[in-house]
C-alpha cells in the first residue's frame, strides 16, 4: 500500500515511476517518520533468536524445538489474531483466554462425556465462541457499557463456568484421534511441500496479476523487481522452514519416526490469508479500520458502527474458541486452567508486540502471528535456559511493555511529522 | 442560469422542545452559483443544513428540488438526491489513505473483493476535473495532509458521486491565507462547473470573495436573500447582528416575523449574474 498513484496524464505532479532504490528510501522514511509497522517484531524475533542459539545452541536450534515453538504458540497466536479485530477498533477482550477456556470445556463435554463425533464437538465450541462473542458485542454496542468492563466482568464469569463444566476440577481427557492430531501429529513430508508449493504460487499469481493489472490502467506500481523480492522472500521462508520441519526429530527412529510440518502450521496459515483477506480486500475490513480511525466519519460515512462493533467481538470470540480447541488438542484434555493464567496477556500481548496499535485503526493480522512467535520464543528459549516460570513472566511482561512503549512512540512521532 | 432553482425551501420550522430555532425560512439554492449562508453564532446556519441534508426532520414547511416536492428524511435521502455537506471537522479518517477516505462508505467493489484500482482512477480524474494540484499522491494517508489538502480531499469525495449541491460548512475556519485562497479557487471552480453550492462562513472577505448570492439568518428567521453584487460589507454585517439593514431585512417590529424572503429583489427570477 505505499503505491504513488498518479495517472499518466493526471492533474498532480508527475511522479517518476518508483525504482527499488525510492521504494527503499520511501520505507525509510516511513519509518523515520514513526510508521514502524512490523519491524520491532522481526528485529526482536532475530535478536531473541539470536541470543537462545548462543547460549544453547544444541537444544534451541534442533528441529524438534523449532516444531515445538509452533505447538507450543499456536493457541496464543489464533487467540491473537481475533483481538487484533477488537484492537483495531480501540476496544480491548480481556475475556478472550477463558472464553477459549468454556469452548474448550464445551469441546470436551460433547466429544467425551457426551460421545459425539468430534466435528460436532468442534461445531459446538465455535457456537459457543458465537455466542460469546455476540453478547458482549451487544453490552458494548448497543448498552453502551465499556469494552473494558464488560469483558473483565466476562473473565470472571467465564472463569466460573468453565469451572462448572469441568465439574469443579477435574480434568476432561480429549481423546479423539482426529482432535488429538491437530495439535499433535504432522504432515507428512510431501504434503507439507505441497502446500508450501502452493502458498508461494498462490501468493505469486496474485502479486504478479494485481501488479499487471495497475500497469495497464496506467496506475503507478511497485516495481517489478520489489514484486519478485517479495514473492521469493516468501518462497525462501517457507522452503526453509518446511525443510527443517521434515527433518527426523525423533530420539529412536526406530521406535517413532516424527517428522514434518505440524498440522497446526496450515491451520493457521489458513486462517491468517481468510482474515487478512477480509481485512484489507472486502470493505467490512475497510470499516473496521475506518470506526477504529475516526468512528464519526465512519457514522456519516453511512457505515453501521453497531454492526461493526458487534461483528469484532464475534470474530475475537470465535477464534478465541478455535485457540481453545488447539490448547485442548495440544494438552490432550481440559482443566479449569485452559485458557486461565497467561493466556490472554500473552495473546494482547503478541497482537501488541506486532505492531498492533492499543488506541485503534493501526494493525494486521500478520501482526499477530509475528507477535505470537516472540511471546513463543521467550517461552521456549527462557525454559530451554532453565530460568523459572517467574522470569518468564517478568521478561515476557518487559517486552510488552517495550512494545506498548515503541507504539505509543510511533504515535507520537508520526503527530509530529505528520506521518502514519 | 436556469430558472428552477435546484433547491427551494419555503416555511421550514424546527424546534428542538420548547425553543423554536428556525421560524417560516425560505430559502433557494441555484445551479452554477455559490450560496453563501451568513448568520451569527445560534441564528440557525448549522440547523438549517442539517434539515437540508436529512440529519433533522422538520416540523413544517416543503422541499423542493429541482421544482419537485422531496421529503429527505435521512442522509441517505440526501445522498441520493445529490446533496453532500463537507462539515467543518472534515470528518476524515487519519488511519486512510485520500483514494479509501474519498470512497468510504461507497466503495467500488468487483464481487466481495475492494476494486482499488478503479477507485484510484475515478478519484484522480475527480481530482483532475477541479485542477487539484496540490496532492501529490493518492495513497498518502490523511494523516500526512496539511489543513487545506485535507479540505480539498473533502470537497472532492463529495463532488466525486455526481452531486448537485454541495454545503461547506465553514470551509477555511482553520485555514491559513494561501490555503484559504485555493480552497475558495476550488469553491468557485465547482460552481463554474455548474454545481449548486452553499457556503457556510463567518468571514466576509471569503463570501464577497466567490458568492453569488447572500443569504443572511437572523434568530432563526431568513431576513435576505439578495446578490452579492446588490449588498455591501457593512449591510451584511448589520443583517447578521440586527436582522436588518435599511430597507432589508426585518419589518421594524420584529415580531411580526420576517416573510423569509425580505424585500424581492433577490428572486430567481432577477437575471444573469456576473
Amino acid at each position: 500500500m505505499t503505491t504513488t498513484a498518479v495517472r499518466k496524464d493526471g492533474p498532480a505532479a508527475v511522479t517518476p515511476a518508483p525504482t527499488v532504490g525510492s521504494h527503499v528510501r520511501t520505507y525509510l522514511s516511513r519509518v523515520r517518520g514513526g510508521d514502524v509497522g512490523a519491524l520491532p517484531a522481526v528485529l526482536g524475533l532475530i535478536v531473541l533468536c539470536t541470543v537462545f542459539a548462543v547460549m544453547r545452541p544444541s537444544s534451541f536450534l534442533s528441529a524438534g524445538n523449532f516444531a515445538n515453538l509452533f505447538t507450543q504458540g499456536a493457541a496464543v497466536t489464533l487467540i491473537a489474531m481475533g483481538l487484533v479485530f477488537v484492537l483495531l477498533l480501540g476496544e480491548i477482550d480481556l475475556s478472550a483466554g477463558f472464553a477459549s477456556g468454556v469452548c474448550a470445556a464445551v469441546l470436551a463435554n460433547v466429544v467425551t462425556v457426551l460421545g459425539y463425533p468430534w466435528w460436532v464437538a468442534v461445531l459446538a465450541a465455535v457456537g459457543t465462541g458465537l455466542v460469546i462473542g455476540t453478547t458482549l458485542g451487544l453490552l458494548v454496542a448497543k448498552i453502551g457499557v465499556p469494552s473494558f468492563v464488560v469483558t473483565l466482568a466476562g473473565f470472571l464469569a467465564f472463569q466460573g463456568i468453565v469451572l462448572m463444566l469441568v465439574k469443579d476440577g477435574t480434568n476432561i481427557s480429549v481423546r479423539d484421534e482426529v482432535l488429538v492430531a491437530i495439535a499433535n501429529r504432522n504432515l507428512t513430508p510431501t504434503l507439507g511441500w505441497a502446500l508450501a508449493a502452493l502458498a508461494v504460487v498462490g501468493y505469486g499469481t496474485v502479486q504478479l496479476l494485481r501488479h499487471r493489472n495497475r500497469v495497464a490502467r496506467g496506475l503507478i506500481t511497485d516495481p517489478i523487481a520489489v514484486v519478485a523480492l517479495r514473492i521469493g522472500g516468501l518462497a525462501v521462508i517457507l522452503g526453509a522452514a518446511v525443510y527443517v520441519l521434515n527433518l527426523e526429530r525423533s530420539r529412536n527412529v526406530l521406535v517413532v519416526s516424527l517428522k514434518g510440518v505440524p498440522i497446526v502450521v496450515p491451520i493457521i496459515a489458513v486462517l491468517l490469508v481468510i482474515w487478512t483477506f477480509v481485512l484489507q480486500r472486502t470493505s467490512y475490513g475497510r470499516h473496521i479500520y475506518a470506526v477504529g480511525g475516526n468512528r464519526e466519519a465512519a457514522r456519516r460515512a453511512g457505515i453501521g458502527i453497531d454492526r461493526i462493533r458487534i461483528s469484532v467481538f464475534v470474530i475475537c470470540s470465535s477464534m478465541a474458541a478455535i485457540g481453545g480447541i488447539v490448547a485442548a488438542s495440544r494438552a490432550n484434555s481440559v482443566d479449569p486452567n485452559t485458557g486461565g493464567s497467561n493466556v490472554l496477556l500473552y495473546a494482547v500481548g503478541a497482537a501488541v508486540i506486532g505492531g498492533t496499535s492499543l488506541f485503534g485503526g493501526k494493525g494486521r493480522v500478520l501482526d499477530a502471528v509475528l507477535g505470537g512467535a516472540v511471546v513463543a520464543v521467550i517461552e521456549n528459549g527462557m525454559g530451554l535456559m532453565g530460568y523459572s516460570a517467574g522470569v518468564k513472566y517478568v521478561v515476557t511482561g518487559v517486552v510488552l511493555m517495550l512494545a506498548a512503549t515503541v507504539d505509543a512512540l510511533s504515535r507520537r512521532r508520526a503527530a509530529a511529522t505528520g506521518t502514519r | 442560469m436556469s430558472a428552477t432553482p435546484l433547491l427551494e425551501l419555503r416555511g421550514i420550522d424546527k424546534s428542538f422542545g420548547p425553543v423554536q430555532v428556525l421560524r417560516d425560512v425560505a430559502f433557494t439554492v441555484h445551479p452554477g452559483e455559490v450560496t453563501a449562508l451568513v448568520g451569527d453564532n445560534g441564528a440557525g446556519k448549522s440547523t438549517l443544513v442539517k434539515c437540508i441534508s436529512g440529519i433533522y426532520p422538520t416540523d413544517a414547511g416543503e422541499v423542493l428540488f429541482n421544482g419537485e416536492q422531496v421529503h429527505i428524511n435521512s442522509p441517505r435521502d440526501a445522498a441520493a438526491l445529490g446533496i453532500e455537506v463537507v462539515y467543518q471537522d472534515l470528518a476524515l479518517c487519519d488511519n486512510l489513505d485520500i483514494v479509501q477516505n474519498m470512497f468510504l462508505g461507497r466503495e467500488k467493489r468487483s464481487g466481495i473483493v475492494l476494486d482499488e484500482p478503479t477507485m484510484e482512477q475515478l478519484a484522480a480524474e475527480t481530482l483532475a476535473g477541479l485542477s487539484i494540484r496540490t496532492v501529490t499522491s493518492l495513497r498518502q494517508h490523511v494523516s500526512s495532509l496539511s489543513g487545506g489538502q485535507r479540505q480539498t480531499v473533502a470537497i472532492a469525495k463529495a463532488v466525486l458521486w455526481n452531486s448537485k449541491l454541495v454545503i461547506l460548512d465553514e470551509p477555511t475556519a482553520a485555514l491559513g491565507v494561501a490555503q484559504t485562497a485555493q480552497v475558495l479557487e476550488l469553491v468557485r471552480r465547482l460552481a463554474d462547473n455548474g454545481l449548486a453550492v452553499v457556503l457556510i462562513s463567518h468571514n466576509m472577505n471569503d463570501v464577497f470573495a466567490v458568492s453569488d448570492r447572500i443569504a443572511a439568518l437572523y434568530l432563526g428567521q431568513m431576513v435576505a436573500q439578495v446578490k452579492t453584487t446588490d449588498i455591501t460589507h457593512a449591510q451584511v454585517v448589520e443583517l447578521i447582528t440586527a436582522g436588518r439593514s435599511g430597507g432589508l431585512g426585518l419589518a421594524t417590529d420584529p415580531g411580526t416575523g420576517g416573510n423569509g424572503n425580505g424585500p424581492q429583489p433577490a428572486d430567481s427570477t432577477s437575471g444573469g449574474h456576473r
